[in-house]
């Protein structure tokens, strides 16, 4: 079940389009971050909150990178290493975060505080190598920068 | 040359409806309310405006079509999507500057008949996003948004539309599936999206940077406008340069610059006096350039004839310590990444190619690879349903052609001899 406020959410969202299957994509955004990840339980919300089939969420929820299907760490870093920030170090930095943080790609740590995804390019290539954690941009990365903005994520 | 898509960034409130109003913002607008949609489309058609989202087709030409037909309401959608590896040049409009994509927007809303409209915005830019919602929220209050849009009974809504991770939705048919909320597979054409987009009914789809051009179009007139850049591709252009420079970044210049001067000129020559060894003019998926090749005029119509795309203007540099054999194997394992599945050649190709390139960049190619990976490329390309698994098959053919001595020594050596000057 999605929350009330969850549900208000929605409708709102949902008054954006013609029709109700349009709302999917955010419709599983806000199951993801109510239930944190998108489980049979979050889909069964989708799908009845918007009247779409179950499989057709789950399809689409499916196809898409940012939709998460296993429970995440409290903050995920989302590492870019497509060329540009490649051939700016970016593979070195996923070995730091594997050695320093035990981060393997896809895996989380095990007190639940950073999950690693390997991103396919962020637009942060002028700035490379660049991650995401959670929201926020951070750029020309290095691995002592790295230890800094983690730091700030608890 | 004068800034206008960057105009204003440096200022940290850009953003703000007020900040764009102070330097002449939405004044276009209230011009081109004064003109009949169809002239708008006659401004732009002779101001020689092509999309800036890679393909470089004529912008009124779309804007004709859609205008034409007859089913009701139209859409204007505006492609946000920027995934094409290497390019970042849309961020800075929609993070700093969204109040000129709005007005780009409400302009040519009004020039196709368009009542509503979608920002398709990539779901890695969550910073964006928020902009975005918050600059559409003002220009609602500043009645440049809605019913009756500053009391002319012109009627233009506009939300934003958030991906959430596939390259494969940049292309305009899986971008419209997409909105619709179903996976992004591209569609069969014809029928165009100017007749039957998205709900079905008449879209136009332009690209960010396309659409950014509208309200300066419209301010100085097509006269003035197609003096900027190439004479058969005008306006000002929007090049992103990354890998090793000096200055990387986004830099405005006059469509046509050539490509040496964007590398040497602007961005200050190679990074720590190394010295260039190929150059991917327009994102991952465009023709590789070797260093001796770049004198070419950065535009749609001059870089085929180059050898190469302008695709969307992301540049990336790279210098002599760099593994061509191992960027060509990351460009596939991207490509085979986001492949959407729907057509055999390519979804069965990018992976082969990936895993062919795998071996030869391990060390572990054998005789015959390079020649298995000319005909499985061949055999992709023409051959697919969007343009992913073309780009794939060139990105390959291309390395090759320009660089084959590299994959034949890995092949030879048994190993890749840049590992050792990897940063």
């Amino acid at each position: 079940m999605l929350s009330k406020a969850a549900i208000k959410e929605l409708n709102e969202i949902r008054q954006k389009y013609p029709d109700a299957s349009a709302a999917l994509l955010p419709a599983l955004y806000i199951a993801q971050r109510e239930f944190g990840y998108l489980g049979a339980d979050a889909y069964e919300a989708v799908s009845d909150a918007l009247g779409v089939p179950r499989a057709i969420a789950r399809g689409v929820g499916t196809f898409y990178a940012m939709y998460k299907h296993k429970p995440m760490g409290r903050h995920i870093v989302q590492l870019c290493t497509n060329v540009s920030c490649m051939i700016l170090g970016a593979e070195k930095l996923s070995d730091f975060l594997k050695n320093k943080y035990g981060l393997e790609t896809g895996g989380t740590t095990p007190d639940k505080r950073f999950s690693l995804v390997i991103m396919e390019c962020i637009g942060a290539c002028g700035t490379a190598p660049a991650m995401l954690v959670d929201d926020d941009f951070y750029e020309n990365l290095t691995e002592k920068y790295i230890e800094e903005i983690l730091e700030k994520y608890k | 040359m004068e800034k206008v898509l960057l105009k204003n960034i440096e200022n940290p409130n850009s953003a703000d409806i007020n900040e764009y109003k102070k330097i002449g913002g939405y004044r276009s607008l209230l011009k081109a309310f004064d003109y009949k949609p169809l002239d708008i489309t006659d401004i732009v058609k002779k101001a020689g405006l092509r999309g800036r989202g890679g393909a470089g087709f004529p912008v009124a030409m779309k804007w004709s079509f859609a205008y034409a037909d007859t089913k009701f309401p139209k859409y204007l959608l505006c492609n946000a999507d920027e995934g094409e590896p290497g390019t970042f040049k849309d961020r800075p409009i929609l993070e700093k500057n969204p109040h000129l994509l709005i007005e780009g927007m409400v302009i040519a809303g009004y020039a196709i008949g368009a009542q509503y409209g979608y920002i398709y915005l990539r779901g890695e830019y969550p910073g964006a996003y928020h902009i975005l919602n918050k600059a559409i929220a003002q220009a609602y209050e500043n009645n440049f948004l809605g019913d009756d849009i500053l009391g002319k009974g012109i009627k233009f809504h506009l939300a934003v539309h958030r991906g959430a991770g596939a390259y494969i939705c940049g292309e305009e048919t899986a971008l419209i599936e997409s909105l619709e909320g179903d996976k992004g597979q591209p569609r069969m054409r014809p029928p165009f999206p100017v007749n039957v987009g998205v709900f079905a009914k008449p879209t136009v789809i332009n690209n960010v940077e396309t659409l950014s051009n509208i309200p300066l179009i419209i301010e100085i007139g097509d006269e003035e406008y197609s003096k900027i850049g190439s004479s058969d591709c005008p306006g000002p252009k929007l090049y992103c340069v990354s890998g090793h420079v000096e200055k990387p970044g986004v830099y405005e210049l006059p469509m046509g610059t050539i490509l040496r001067d964007i590398i040497y000129k602007h961005c200050g020559g190679i990074k720590a006096g190394k010295n260039l060894k190929a150059v991917l003019p327009g994102g991952i998926t465009t023709p590789v350039l070797p260093a001796d090749k770049i004198d070419c005029p950065m535009d749609f119509v001059s870089m085929p004839k180059h050898g190469s795309m302008l695709g969307s203007g992301a540049v990336i540099v790279m210098d002599e310590t760099v593994c061509l054999v191992k960027v060509c194997h990351r460009a596939l394992k991207f490509l085979e990444h986001e492949s959407c599945g729907k057509c055999t050649p390519c979804r069965e190709g990018t992976g082969w190619l990936r895993s062919i390139l795998e071996r030869i960049e391990n060390g572990e190619g054998v005789e015959g690879d390079i020649e298995l990976l000319l005909s499985v490329s061949g055999n992709m390309l023409g051959k697919t349903f969007c343009p992913l698994g073309d780009g794939a098959a060139s990105v390959v053919q291309n390395f090759i052609k320009h660089f084959r001595n590299e994959f034949e020594e890995h092949i030879k050596d048994g190993k890749c001899k840049f590992k050792s000057l990897r940063v």
